[in-house]
């Protein structure tokens, strides 16, 4: 996991200490897979970032046009806004590892 | 139970469609794409996909009213809005009054991370956004390969791509959406083609260095529609697409004649000239006058207010001008009024569908009745024969369809009409052919023309001798003579001969008079002369009778003369009786 991170030289802000990590999750519906989603990454948060992040679920269903303008194509979709860069992680987070990459969290 | 006989009526609805509004695509499809339903436009880059797509959205805006999204994947609004904007679509205008919507989403597989399983219900909720916006009828999307290509679970896709054109079937959109042309198939996923109702394959093909684009309608759903490769072009008006041929032979004949320019020439075809709508193919060796009878018959159907499109590909119009300057014409004020329209182009600037294209822009913008390729001959050194024949059959096709008359010339290559007919194998459409030849002959070389056939007329079957001067064109009687047809100067002394012959009659019909009144003459004086004897006779003969009468009496004076003097007594008692008998 560590190499991999380091295969990520371009991203400025390799720890996750220096500031509150700003998590988005959108969601279409109750559907498994969004409840899924929510589960698997409140878990990862709870693990790996507790009490250093802000999390929003959106329910696009109740304002699809939304998905519009944020731009969310796959559903569900999390989107890191901070700290910048800002990434995206499509799925159901189900693969942890892949999320964690994806943050650019470091595995403890 | 006793009504076996089903009334089971089968389902006539017609596929209803949607007019594109692009130049000869509706032609070719029969009336457009499926309504509400989806169209592939598939084709490898640079071909005119996203052209395609923007056209069919502008157009249906503009001529249908039908609202229209367009979803990019490759190029932003901005680019996209400066990329058509040269060919007159003002996109911001029309989202501005809420007709479009061009949302572009950028898609980068670099920028997210995949954890898990996801669909595209995203991308569906932005769809339902743009087309709610705008009340959307029509919607593109440009192009699926830059949507999918960021993401790559392939089974994911394969249901994503499936449910997207259900999605559009749904809420019965009409669209397209283009895709990259796949290797070996048709499309990347080999998915998309089977799923629309409608693929359209466009191609972009070099072929001696002369580039053609093509497109090709490979299905089409419960429609009837061309298997051709259509040649199109992409210019300042945007796609025309160009029908090879149409798909049924039922253009009408007219029955109207419209006269060829040339007054001996109409004699020769009835005395009417050529029918309305006829193709006529004037065909003849190098310099024998096929672009001048080109330009009589633009005279004569300028002179009757109607429109001349004049494709040259050999001279340029001014030269055109001139040369048709010295037979007395005076073209120029035909195209000062605007009737007379010469296009010319280098038979080598494009390719030969570009041609043709280009003759079907300007036929529909000008609208002739008349239309004149000279030569068409110049057109064959840049295909192979299948290839031109193929274009030359879709040209005359689509003006006898419109009610054009096109007038071809042709050069031939040698005296052989075998050798001309093998040219291009497009003689059996013709409906008039006229041969301009030259006759050698005596050390001189003259033209000769006849009508090798005119359909549907009792034309002449004479050759005629072609003489071109400063007061036109005319058509002379030829000498048939034992040694075949008679021209030029060995027509000039057969006619001084044939003078000769019958001035020989005449002085021997004179001669004969002559001495019929010489003859009378010589009797006459003849009668006169012995009237004169006669006459000299009678007068003789008074005189002597006139002599002895005068002798009588003188001869009764004497004898009483006498007798005085002989104082003879009986004197007064005799007389001269009594004197005759002593």
């Amino acid at each position: 996991m560590e190499q991999e991170i380091s295969n990520t030289p371009q991203d400025p802000s390799p720890e996750g200490e220096s500031g509150t990590f700003l998590l988005k999750l959108y969601v279409a519906g109750k559907t498994p897979r969004s409840v899924t989603a929510i589960q698997n990454l409140k878990k990862i948060c709870e693990e790996h970032l507790k009490g250093r992040y802000q999390l929003e679920v959106i329910d696009l269903a109740h304002n699809p046009s939304q998905a519009r303008t944020d731009k969310i194509l796959a559903i569900p979709t999390l989107i890191r806004s901070l700290p910048i860069p800002i990434r995206r992680i499509i799925g159901d987070l189900s693969d942890k590892d892949q999320v964690l990459i994806g943050l650019n969290i470091e595995n403890i | 139970m006793t009504d076996v006989v089903s009334h089971m009526t089968p389902p006539t609805v017609k596929l209803e469609k949607a007019s594109t509004g692009i130049e000869g695509l509706d032609e070719i499809t029969s009336g457009g794409l499926p309504r509400g339903r989806t169209t592939l436009v598939a084709g490898s880059a640079g071909c005119g996909k996203t052209m395609l797509a923007i056209e069919f959205l502008v157009r249906g805006i503009l001529e249908y009213g039908e609202p229209g999204v367009f979803i990019a994947f490759e190029e932003s609004a901005e680019d996209l809005a400066k990329n058509v904007a040269s060919l007159g679509f003002n996109l911001k205008e029309l989202e501005a009054d809420g007709k479009l919507i061009v949302e572009h989403i950028h898609v980068d597989r670099a920028e997210m991370a995949i954890a898990g399983k996801f669909d595209l219900e995203g991308l569906f909720m932005t769809l339902e956004s743009c087309v709610e916006t705008v009340a959307g009828k029509r919607i593109a999307i440009d192009t699926l390969e830059s949507l999918l290509g960021g993401f790559d679970n392939q089974a994911l896709l394969r249901q994503e791509i499936k449910r997207l054109f259900n999605w559009l079937k749904d809420r019965e959109l009409t669209s397209v959406i283009t895709a990259e042309r796949g290797e070996g198939g048709l499309t990347r996923h080999g998915l998309e083609e089977y799923v629309s109702d409608c693929v359209l394959l466009l191609d972009h093909r070099i072929i001696d260095q002369l580039s053609t684009r093509r497109l090709r309608i490979v299905k089409y759903r419960g429609s009837l529609h061309g298997t051709n490769e259509y040649p199109f072009l992409i210019d300042e008006s945007g796609i025309s697409v160009l029908p090879i041929s149409s798909l049924s032979l039922d253009h009408k004949a007219g029955r109207e004649r419209i006269s060829t320019g040339i007054p001996r020439l109409d004699v020769m075809l009835e005395g009417k000239g050529y029918f309305r709508g006829s193709s006529i193919l004037v065909s003849g060796t190098a310099g024998s006058g096929k672009t001048s009878i080109a330009n009589f018959f633009a005279k004569a159907t300028c002179a009757r207010g109607e429109k001349v499109l004049y494709m040259a590909f050999e001279e340029s119009p001014s030269q055109i001008k001139r040369n048709m300057e010295s037979l007395g014409l005076d073209l120029e004020q035909w195209v000062q009024k605007g009737l007379l329209h010469y296009h010319a182009s280098r038979p080598s600037m494009y390719g030969l569908e570009m041609h043709l294209v280009k003759i079907h822009k300007l036929v529909r913008e000008i609208k002739p009745k008349v239309v004149i390729l000279d030569p068409i001959t110049n057109l064959t050194g840049m295909g192979t024969g299948t290839e031109v024949h193929a274009m030359l059959v879709r040209l005359m096709d689509y003006l006898k369809a419109e009610g054009i008359t096109g007038l071809y010339t042709a050069l031939a290559s040698g005296l052989q009409i075998q050798l001309e007919a093998a040219e291009a194998g497009i003689f059996s459409l013709i409906d008039t052919w006229l041969l301009v030849r030259d006759i050698e002959l005596n050390g001189e070389r003259n033209r000769g023309m006849y009508v090798i056939k005119s359909r549907g007329m009792s034309h002449s079957n004479q050759i005629r001798e072609f003489r071109m001067s400063s007061q036109g064109i005319d058509l002379l009687d030829v000498y048939v003579g034992p040694s075949g047809v008679v021209t030029g100067s060995a027509r000039l002394s057969q006619e001084a001969a044939e003078k000769a012959a019958s001035m020989e009659v005449e002085q021997e019909v004179e001669t004969t008079q002559m001495r019929l009144r010489r003859k009378r003459k010589v009797m006459e004086a003849e009668w006169a002369a012995r009237e004169a004897d006669l006459a000299a006779e009678e007068a003789e003969a008074a005189r002597v009778a006139a002599q002895k009468k005068k002798a009588n009496v003188r001869l009764e004076t004497d004898q009483l003369e006498m007798a005085v003097h002989r104082k003879s007594d009986s004197m007064a008692s005799q007389d001269a009786p009594g004197l005759e008998d002593k």
